[in-house]
């Protein structure tokens, strides 16, 4: 089974094998409300864990996503710029950003499981 | 310079409220929390960002139904004294006197530089004008013109009066239900009735591009009425989100951000609200640079921007020619609902502010097409008498 965690910033990485694929949480979309755009980064773009790897825009507001782990990107989800809305709809699933090769999977180690990150935004006001 | 940006888990990229702000609430407070509203520090008051429905439906709602705003946190003043005419246009550019009784007018307090302080609506009445300012500039605007007034003419500030938007294609039918033949009022018409017992000064008028009504209630009546209104089957409640997506589809300004001190009327394309007497007469604030800017243009011009591409540019965005010259700024910019795509307004040297001039927006440092486009982006739909 593969396995899923999130970072503080509302990032999810569900890995497979040494590729994980990234997106932004439910609790993040919901924040973030109807969204209207999604820049991805370049397929081949080396990007590093807490930097800016995407963004996503909302009706009001501009967000940046950042890499939860470094890594390559080996694919976008292309879907998205047709499609935006699907970050709403599916944040976890249809809505994903990008697939990574990972570079350190031991990073992966710092980050929360679905337990843990529940319980982080049940405690955000 | 790039904006900074929002961080991701906070609500639509605002900050959230804080029990330390002691922030103003509006007579509607209650209404809003009640319905689930997410609420923002806006100009002091705690305010409605958006309800359940969120921005995106909330704005097409308004399109195609009715919305109900509350925008008390705005200032309502009075100009009372029989001087008052004459005191008042000697603060704004705007045509006072050719006003008939019973109508309201868009003008600004300009400065002595021909910026401009503030954009209001003037209605004027048999025995008094009243007007209707910003509430982020509201202490400034009270000042500037209490201390500008002659003996004789006095400001009278309204603050036990709430002030709500019904804003639609069905906000008249709405009205209808409540005050008879409100729908014969014309736009940039003001006409007095009784909703619910409230003695309620109604103005044709609003900042949507859509027709509708601005409702000035006594605020002890005023959670009463907008219950009323909303409990019609067309009306939605909706919040500061939708209000800003609406009025920059219809390319209207936005106080300290499309139209500030620093831009004359003529810069920000707002010559239509000056008649032809004031701007032989003058005697207004920077009527001098008005005329001459009237007469042989300004250097720099406020135009609606249209995108090529499915990003929006925000404000702050770096305006540059097709050669990749600087040229301007963005003062408003985002995704327009109705329009389906991005759409932003901001001020362009004047030999880039033909309709059709190609523009590059600098973006997270990549240069995205654009070009210069006709406002409004939605069509006007004010009523027509």
């Amino acid at each position: 089974m593969a396995m899923l965690k999130f970072t503080k910033d509302h990032e999810w990485i569900r890995v497979e094998g040494d590729e994980a694929v990234v997106g932004i949480t439910d609790y993040a979309q919901q924040q973030l409300g109807d969204v209207v755009f999604v820049e991805l980064p370049e397929i081949g773009k080396n990007v590093e864990q807490g930097r800016d790897a995407a963004v996503v825009e909302s009706v009001k507001a501009a967000s940046e996503v950042y890499a939860p782990v470094d890594g390559t990107v080996l694919a976008v989800n292309d879907a998205l710029a047709d499609e935006p809305a699907t970050v709403n709809t599916d944040a976890q699933g249809k809505g994903w950003f990008f697939r990574l090769k990972l570079a350190k999977p031991a990073q992966l180690d710092s980050l929360m499981d679905e337990a843990a990150y529940t319980a982080f935004t049940a405690g955000l006001a | 310079m790039p904006r900074r940006m929002a961080r991701l888990g906070s609500p639509s990229g605002t900050r959230a409220l804080t029990d330390a702000e002691n922030l103003k609430t509006t007579p509607l407070d209650a209404l809003h929390r009640g319905l689930g509203a997410k609420m923002v520090p806006f100009a002091g008051y705690a305010m409605p960002l958006h309800y359940a429905t969120g921005i995106l439906r909330e704005h097409l709602h308004v399109r195609s139904a009715a919305g109900l705003f509350d925008v008390s946190h705005m200032g309502q003043l009075r100009v009372l004294g029989d001087q008052r005419i004459a005191a008042i246009e000697r603060l704004v550019p705007g045509d006072i006197a050719a006003l008939p009784v019973g109508r309201v007018r868009y003008t600004m307090l300009t400065n002595d530089t021909g910026g401009i302080l503030d954009d209001l609506m003037i209605a004027k009445r048999a025995g008094d004008l009243s007007l209707v300012v910003n509430a982020a500039t509201k202490e400034s605007d009270i000042a500037h013109i209490a201390e500008r007034l002659p003996q004789g003419v006095a400001l009278a500030l309204e603050p036990d009066r709430a002030l709500l938007a019904l804003q639609g294609p069905k906000a008249a039918e709405v009205l209808e239900r409540f005050v008879p033949d409100i729908d014969r009022l014309p736009f940039m018409a003001e006409s007095v009735a009784e909703v619910a017992g409230a003695k309620v000064t109604l103005t044709r008028s609003g900042y949507t591009g859509e027709d509708g009504f601005e409702l000035s209630i006594p605020a002890d009546r005023a959670d009463e009425v907008a219950r009323l209104l909303l409990d019609e089957p067309e009306v939605l409640p909706i919040g500061l989100g939708a209000r800003d997506t609406l009025r920059l589809e219809a390319g209207l300004c936005l106080y300290g951000h499309d139209i500030d001190e620093a831009t004359t009327p003529v810069e920000a394309d707002l010559v239509w609200t000056i008649s032809k007497r004031r701007r032989t007469e003058g005697g207004f604030p920077g009527a001098a640079i008005i005329k001459t800017q009237i007469a042989s243009g300004p250097a720099r011009r406020r135009v609606g921007i249209l995108p090529d591409g499915k990003a929006p540019a925000r404000e702050g965005t770096e305006i540059q020619d097709a050669a990749g010259r600087t040229i301007g700024r963005i003062t408003s910019g985002g995704f327009g609902p109705s329009a389906d795509g991005p759409i932003a307004m901001g001020y362009v040297e004047i030999a880039c502010a033909a309709p059709g001039t190609q523009l590059q927006l600098i973006v997270r440092g990549k240069a995205l097409p654009a070009r210069v486009a006709p406002m409004p982006f939605v069509p006007h739909r004010y009523f027509k008498n």
